[in-house]
């Protein structure tokens, strides 16, 4: 996967954003390696969000500046930046006067370009539902099926790097064991680049390869899942790790 | 019934018109509004600025829109020349569009406020210009709200524009106003039945539009709009031959105006003229409208101008009175005051005979002692005008209640025993009808009212016209014409203008 040769898929220099006078992101500077997947976990209001935000430019930085394959995200026109990066939030968004196959080829027809519909047929496959889903509308279908529409929304403009914020937090944990698992597959198997903002460390840990953890706009541990279990990347880190750790346990005493 | 169904199928080039004037200013309103609805979209301090002006406009009556308009476009001459319309087709469109707004506006700020935040985070997440995100989620998203607004406006529009008449606009409103003045309930019927219908067809097909954009039904959509495109079109079509060189004439609001305008129609069609009737014009705007040449001949009594534009408050005497006009007329306004018909149509105050002997009131100054125990009722004017005023002050008049009424109302009310006391006109007929005593003016505290023959600055240099008008002056006394607005204003067998005009011209052989 990663090696050293090649450069950051990802680079933030000294990024920095304010809300008035709360500190947002405060000055982080960090490389993602091209084919990671990268987990930023925090609690609600850690600057996971707007540092995630500042990559596609829903959120502009007041201070420093984001790299996308070394290069400044403020050279390009910002929806066509945003064509090139796949986006899906926990808000999912499906567009809901358009068909599920008008809302998976929404990128490439805002692009100038169609969507052909064997592709569409595979995006639908490769988020494990079969075409007849392609003529649906979005208020047809569950919330665990809108959010794999979205995750093949994502996916349509082929992009090579994939922002998800909080992507599984609306669904049932089933739906959401499956559509992780799906997202990791997807992502081995298309070579991308992946961040994803959790507040779920039990998530993070058994999806990424390096977990950033966050709190008040800083990074205070940048670790491996293996690190993590193992006691590593500080107190912060460790009493989010303990959370499922101890659920873990606890679930085992129960067997026992 | 059969009556009813007669005024309606006369109302074809009304409805024409009202059609046409509502379904302008609704789309004058919509390309107004929905910029603007864009626009407070992105801003609140817009939204709330432009929601704020709506609301007000809204608060405004329509009646006073409708007429506020007149002096603004007199001002605006100034700027955009004297060919700039004051009164008919623009200054209605232009109030009614305004108050076609808020509606629009409202709902359209409404349906983006309420938009789902996720959807609009997603439109720009894809990568969604401003404007395909405008194209392609918001319009679409709130087309159905703003449906529903655009028919809340479409509706008001065709009701308020029934009060377009007031300012010269032809529309539904002509044979309300016209049947309310001379108790002609078919026509007012009429007039409301053709108003109501046509909300009513305007509402369908609107509402078929705005489920059609809600069930995402191209079919509807269209076909409601291309409906609704084909009666206005057809609606223009039916007016396509209104000749722009007919001589207008106006009319204020009460019978004997709308039998001289006749009378001076059929004269003038007799002499080979288009001509137009503007009825039911308020008794300033009918002056301001003559004197600039808005329409060409209008009917006003010396006591009227002599107060109202003079500002005069005192009494030369009759002769002096109508000199001093003719000059002034002439030099202030360029408006030709062709001559007196030879009638009075004065203010007078009128009671029943049984009640005034009653309480034995002879005079005026008996009237004033006993008028704290008495109720005066006037026409909607009356008690806003110098000479009321004059009056009051001359003789002392206190009286307990005030009230107003429309014309025909006011005599109803003197019979009726609403009012004790009204301001009468002396040409009218219901005075002789009604029994009713005028109280005498011992002190000739109103002016006298001779009837006028004005004819607007443009058409004083048509010498045609002028001898074509010429042989009336002089010819109509008090009697004829009491007569003639009696067969109009009288419950049993009454008359139309029309056929009272011509009835009048034959007696007088003209």
């Amino acid at each position: 996967m990663s090696n050293a040769a090649s450069p950051p898929a990802l680079s933030f220099r000294e990024t920095r954003k304010i809300f008035g006078d709360v500190v947002a992101v405060d000055s982080i500077s960090l490389d993602i390696a091209d084919g990671s997947f990268v987990a930023l976990v925090g609690q609600s209001g850690s600057g996971k969000s707007t540092l995630l935000k500042t990559i596609n430019r829903l959120v502009e930085p007041d201070d420093g500046s984001v790299l996308l394959d070394g290069e400044d995200v403020r050279t390009a026109f910002a929806p066509e930046l945003r064509r090139k990066i796949g986006y899906v939030f926990q808000g999912i968004g499906l567009f809901p006067h358009m068909s599920v196959a008008e809302n998976i080829g929404i990128g490439p027809r805002i692009a100038g370009g169609k969507l052909p519909s064997e592709r569409i047929v595979e995006l639908l496959e490769g988020v494990d539902l079969n075409r007849s889903y392609a003529t649906r509308m979005p208020h047809e279908l569950s919330g665990g099926q809108r959010q794999r529409i979205g995750v093949a929304r994502a996916l349509a403009a082929d992009p090579h790097v994939l922002l998800m914020d909080e992507p599984f937090g609306a669904l049932d944990p089933i739906t959401r064991d499956a559509l992780g698992n799906r997202v990791r597959a997807l992502h081995e198997r298309l070579g991308l680049t992946t961040v994803m903002v959790t507040h779920d460390m039990a998530e993070a840990l058994l999806l990424a390869d390096r977990v950033l953890v966050m709190e008040s706009g800083c990074i205070v541990a940048d670790n491996t899942p293996k690190e993590l279990l193992a006691g590593e990347g500080g107190e912060i880190a460790q009493g989010l790790v303990s959370v499922p750790r101890d659920q873990a346990k606890a679930l085992a005493g129960l067997t026992s | 019934m059969s009556e009813i169904l007669e005024a309606l199928l006369g109302l074809g080039d009304k409805l024409a018109a009202h059609v046409l004037l509502a379904a302008s200013a609704l789309a004058l309103g919509i390309t107004v509004a929905l910029p603007l609805a864009v626009w407070a979209s992105r801003s609140p301090r817009v939204a709330k600025v432009v929601l704020g002006f709506a609301s007000l406009v809204q608060t405004i009556p329509a009646l006073a829109l409708l007429a506020l308009f007149f002096p603004i476009l007199l001002s605006l001459r100034a700027v955009f020349g004297g060919g700039l319309p004051t009164l008919g087709f623009l200054p209605a469109l232009l109030a009614l569009a305004l108050y076609a707004l808020l509606p629009i506006l409202r709902n359209s700020v409404t349906a983006r406020e309420h938009m789902a935040a996720g959807v609009l985070e997603a439109a720009d997440g894809v990568g969604m210009t401003g404007w395909q995100k405008l194209r392609l989620v918001e319009a679409p998203l709130a087309a159905p709200y703003i449906m529903a607004g655009i028919r809340t406006a479409a509706v008001w529009t065709i009701g308020a524009a029934t009060l377009s008449t007031t300012i010269g606009q032809p529309s539904l409103g002509d044979p309300i106003f016209a049947g309310l003045q001379t108790q002609n309930w078919a026509l007012v019927l009429a007039g409301c039945i053709g108003s109501a219908g046509l909300a009513i067809v305007a509402d369908t097909l609107l509402g078929a539009v705005e489920r059609g954009f809600a069930e995402r039904k191209r079919l509807l959509v269209w076909g409601g709009i291309a409906i609704a495109a084909l009666g206005v079109a057809l609606s223009a079509y039916s007016l396509r031959s209104q000749d722009e060189d007919a001589i207008v004439i106006g009319a204020k609001s009460f019978s004997e105006q709308y039998v001289l305008a006749q009378l001076v129609g059929q004269r003038l069609k007799a002499a080979g003229y288009n001509v137009e009737y503007r009825d039911g014009l308020g008794s300033a705007v009918v002056h301001n409208a003559v004197t600039t040449s808005e329409i060409d001949i209008s009917f006003d009594y010396t006591g009227t101008v002599w107060t109202n534009q003079l500002k005069r408050d005192d009494n030369p005497g009759r002769e002096e009175i109508y000199q001093t006009i003719v000059d002034w007329e002439r030099e202030t306004t360029g408006t030709l005051v062709l001559g007196r018909l030879g009638f009075e149509n004065a203010y007078a105050l009128a009671m029943r005979q049984d009640r005034a002997a009653g309480l034995g009131i002879e005079t005026m100054d008996d009237l004033a002692r006993l008028s704290p125990q008495l109720t005066i009722g006037g026409d909607v004017e009356f008690f806003e005008r110098p000479e009321w005023i004059a009056v009051r002050d001359a003789y002392g008049l206190n009286f307990a209640r005030t009230r107003n009424f429309t014309t025909t109302f006011m005599y109803d009310a003197l019979t009726g025993g609403e009012a004790d006391v009204i301001s009468a006109y002396t040409s009218d007929g219901r005075v002789a009808a009604d029994k009713l005593v005028i109280i005498n003016d011992t002190k000739g505290a109103f002016p006298s009212y001779d009837a006028l023959v004005m004819i607007s600055p443009e058409s004083s240099k048509d010498a045609k016209l002028i001898a074509a008008l010429e042989p009336l002056i002089g010819a109509i006394d008090v009697e004829a014409m009491r007569e003639a607005n009696f067969a109009v204003d009288r419950l049993e067998g009454k008359k139309s203008p029309r056929d009272a005009a011509r009835d009048l011209a034959e007696k007088l052989g003209l």
